[in-house]
């Protein structure tokens, strides 16, 4: 199995570990991931704020990379490069008048070969719970979390195709293969105000906040999540003490597995991530 | 003001029917930053039916609006509200009218700049530019620690990285803002 990896421009910076546990995971289920050369950014938040051309014009250049590179669909960690460069793909294969536009623009040819992917999305159906079941060495037994996708991975839904927008369970379904406890909650799909995080702090906090408190109320001592934007948002903005740490799923995954590469991964986080660990007896 | 014309282009532009929407108010009881806003998405679509054009472009909540898509995915009339959010910033921007929430604005400005010049997003070129810019580094003291903390985790790359696509994003730029 093979695919062009899109990390975007957070998995290079603030969601570091979010783009080496993606990786580590994916060579260990026997996945190959080739970065997309030179690929660019795909201008969420800002580019659909001022511009409609430009905010298909944008991720369409890393669809067309996608399609030279010729490595098999598109995958893209980052919920917000997701839910852009899906939106393109959508407007490519679907309306005529805005493929030819963006095709003139981009310089390329569509061919509709490439699909945009996430790894959610590829875990549960090309590899399998069976396969991530079979991996684990190392159960998550007494780590008690919830599942938080936010807004980009789910909506818009006719655009998304991604599960079930309102309940969703994807997330829980792999992380709960690996013997986590997954508590149930009800925000796992409200937005954190991530747009919001420099601009109006003040929204940002309350947001988080909510959502950290919500889920201690659920019974989690951490937050699983798919998304940079809202790792960062919701590690930045709590509020309350003790901070409830938020890991991406991939991480746990690496976890589970056992891979030796997990231990570089908790010092990225700006939450401490050993107490929750430690106290699971995983770390 | 009343422009008859303002809902078919802010429908034109958001490829959205805007005269579908009979305010059931969904949009609005599920808006994370309703509370923030002065009237709510509900009351917006209601201005875009009637033609007050000036009073929705000048409107803090277009800029609030935090694009999370909640209020499209629960429209009985499958309208995408925040699709049409969009489109009234953009009618904004393209006929200058002052964004009401300036800071959100210059954000995406900055964005915009840093990505023409690399083809990639630099985070920490963003925070910084943002922060210097917006004056919100003098409001928010704690801004400066998040830099260290981040700097000291690796994850501020020093040296920007430069995409050798970056004309090619320089070019879609250049062409969105005719």
């Amino acid at each position: 199995m093979e695919f062009s990896y899109y990390p975007g421009c957070s998995l290079h910076a603030t969601g570091l570990e979010y783009d080496a546990s993606t990786r580590a995971v994916f060579e260990s289920l026997g996945v190959k991931l080739v970065e997309i050369e030179d690929w660019v950014c795909c201008g969420a938040s800002s580019a659909h704020s001022v511009s409609a051309d430009l905010a298909l014009n944008l991720p369409a250049i890393n669809v067309a990379l996608a399609q030279e590179a010729n490595h098999g669909d598109l995958l893209a960690p980052c919920a917000a490069c997701f839910n852009r460069t899906k939106s393109a793909d959508y407007a490519l294969r679907h309306d005529p008048a805005r493929r030819k536009a963006i095709e003139e623009a981009v310089n390329f040819s569509y061919t509709g070969n490439v699909h945009v992917r996430n790894p959610l999305d590829v875990v549960i159906n090309d590899i399998g719970l069976d396969t991530v079941a079979s991996k684990v060495a190392r159960p998550l037994t007494g780590l008690k979390v919830v599942s938080y996708y936010g807004c980009l991975l789910v909506r818009p839904p006719h655009l998304m195709e991604f599960d079930d927008p309102e309940n969703p369970t994807a997330m829980n379904r792999i992380v709960g293969t690996l013997g986590a406890d997954v508590k149930d909650w009800s925000y796992a799909t409200d937005c954190c105000g991530g747009s919001a995080s420099l601009p109006r702090v003040d929204i940002a906090t309350r947001l988080v906040s909510g959502l950290a408190q919500h889920a201690r109320e659920a019974g989690a001592e951490a937050i699983v999540t798919a998304c940079p934007l809202c790792q960062m948002n919701l590690e930045m903005r709590q509020a309350e003490k003790p901070n409830v740490p938020i890991f991406y799923f991939t991480e746990l995954m690496g976890l589970a597995f056992g891979l030796p590469e997990a231990r570089h991964w908790w010092g990225k986080h700006l939450i401490a991530t050993t107490p929750v660990l430690s106290a699971a007896g995983l770390v | 003001m009343i422009d008859m014309t303002f809902q078919q282009q802010v429908n034109t532009r958001a490829q959205e029917t805007i005269q579908l929407c009979y305010h059931c108010h969904k949009c609005t009881a599920g808006c994370p930053v309703a509370q923030d806003m002065v009237h709510g998405p509900d009351i917006i679509l209601r201005m875009v039916q009637l033609g007050q054009k000036q009073e929705a472009l000048t409107s803090p909540d277009i800029w609030l609006c935090a694009g999370c898509e909640t209020c499209g995915a629960r429209c009985p009339n499958d309208i995408d509200i925040a699709h049409v959010m969009d489109a009234l910033r953009q009618i904004a921007v393209a006929e200058g009218v002052k964004p009401a929430v300036p800071n959100v604005k210059k954000f995406h400005d900055i964005f915009l700049t840093v990505v023409g010049l690399t083809g990639e997003m630099h985070e920490a070129g963003l925070m910084g530019a943002y922060e210097l810019l917006s004056g919100d580094l003098f409001k928010d003291p704690s801004i400066m620690a998040l830099a260290a903390n981040l700097f000291v985790k690796g994850k501020v790359p020093v040296i920007p990285k430069f995409s050798k696509n970056r004309d090619r994003v320089k070019r879609v730029i250049e062409q969105s803002k005719k």
